[in-house]
């Protein structure tokens, strides 16, 4: 009895170094996302200026998998990730679709896109970040897997690599793909 | 030089003005409603949401762009008569139970809220059980001698007394 009373601090140390230990290496900035397996929220934005289509709800709910990807002139990652976002355009067979989020210049978008190359099926203009924090966003760039039947899926926080692209975005698109 | 009573007075002063001056918020003055009681509303609700941006600061106190938006829409869903909980439910909605600076009581979270009960009740058992066991090895006290040890004893101190 008094051997397990003496025992009890040591599992118990044991226990906390445990669960720390499982937490190296986690990223504690990333959020999960209460949106996950929940129907994307309805929006309608306008195109970017000189382009006549916008992004509604209806688009990345067309009965296909899409991806919705969430980027700004502005952000730095989003210009790390750019290429990937590309090839990610190229290689999961799938519409890719731009969220412009918070431009202080409609136009900044459109010259971002212009220099480093346009993937998108079409890009939406979210000059207010309403629609931003109707997904929930709160920080760019992030990526969304949305079903055909318009549920998000999946959400990746944060630039888009290679090692996340190839291990996480791909398969997942795969999978749901069927 | 100051006479005394005037540096006592200043000092004064400068606690008065430090008693005065709250703790300084990042609501900006354009954000602000014209009716008090709302605005308070809002602040009420901002202080209770986590800023998504620096995590340990709720949204009243945060510079964050996405904190700024984010008291902007509280208060508009105030305008649209939406209740405190209402207002708190629809940014939960969006951004989980994370945005909550105090977390809900449900399943998940039990181990949060009651691992400190558990602590404190372990603790409490731990001190009565050692006061308990101190009291009952003070009451017993040393036991009388045996027959036998008070004979022996007595030999030892009638010998030391024969030598004497």
């Amino acid at each position: 009895m008094r051997f397990w009373i003496a025992v009890i601090p040591l599992v118990l140390f044991a226990a906390l170094a445990g669960v720390f230990l499982m937490n190296i290496g986690k990223d504690s900035s990333v959020v999960p996302s209460a949106l996950i397996d929940k129907p994307a929220p309805d929006f309608q934005l306008p195109p970017l200026p000189g382009r006549d289509k916008g992004l509604s709800r209806a688009d990345i709910s067309k009965g296909n998998v899409s991806v919705l990807n969430v980027f700004a002139s502005w952000c730095i990652p989003c210009r790390a990730e750019h290429p990937l976002i590309k090839r990610m355009a190229r290689e999961a067979n799938v519409p890719v679709y731009g969220l412009n989020y918070k431009e202080k210049d409609p136009q900044d978008g459109v010259n971002w896109l212009g220099e480093l190359g346009d993937p998108y099926s079409a890009v939406g203009m979210d000059l207010s970040g309403r629609t931003g924090i109707d997904f929930g966003v709160y920080g760019v760039p992030e990526t969304f897997i949305i079903d055909g039947t318009g549920q998000i899926r999946y959400k990746h926080v944060g630039p888009v690599t290679n090692e996340v692209l190839e291990e996480v975005l791909l398969p997942k698109i795969a999978e749901l793909k069927g | 030089m100051m006479r005394p009573t005037c540096s006592l007075f200043a000092a004064f002063a400068v606690i008065l003005i430090g008693l005065h001056a709250g703790p300084a918020y990042a609501v900006n003055p354009d954000e602000m409603l014209s009716d008090p009681v709302l605005e308070e509303r809002a602040r009420d609700i901002s202080q209770e949401l986590r800023c998504l941006v620096c995590q340990n600061q709720s949204i009243d106190d945060s510079d964050a762009d996405l904190a700024r938006d984010l008291r902007i829409l509280v208060r508009e869903r105030l305008i649209a008569s939406d209740t405190n909980d209402e207002v708190i439910d629809y940014i939960v909605e969006r951004y989980g139970d994370y945005v909550l600076l105090n977390p809900p009581l449900k399943p998940e979270t039990y181990i949060l809220w009651i691992s400190p009960i558990l602590l404190a009740l372990f603790a409490l058992i731990a001190v009565i059980a050692f006061y308990r066991r101190k009291q009952r090895e003070d009451g017993a006290g040393p036991k009388s001698l045996s027959d036998q040890e008070e004979k022996r004893l007595t030999e030892i101190l009638g010998s030391s007394q024969d030598r004497s």
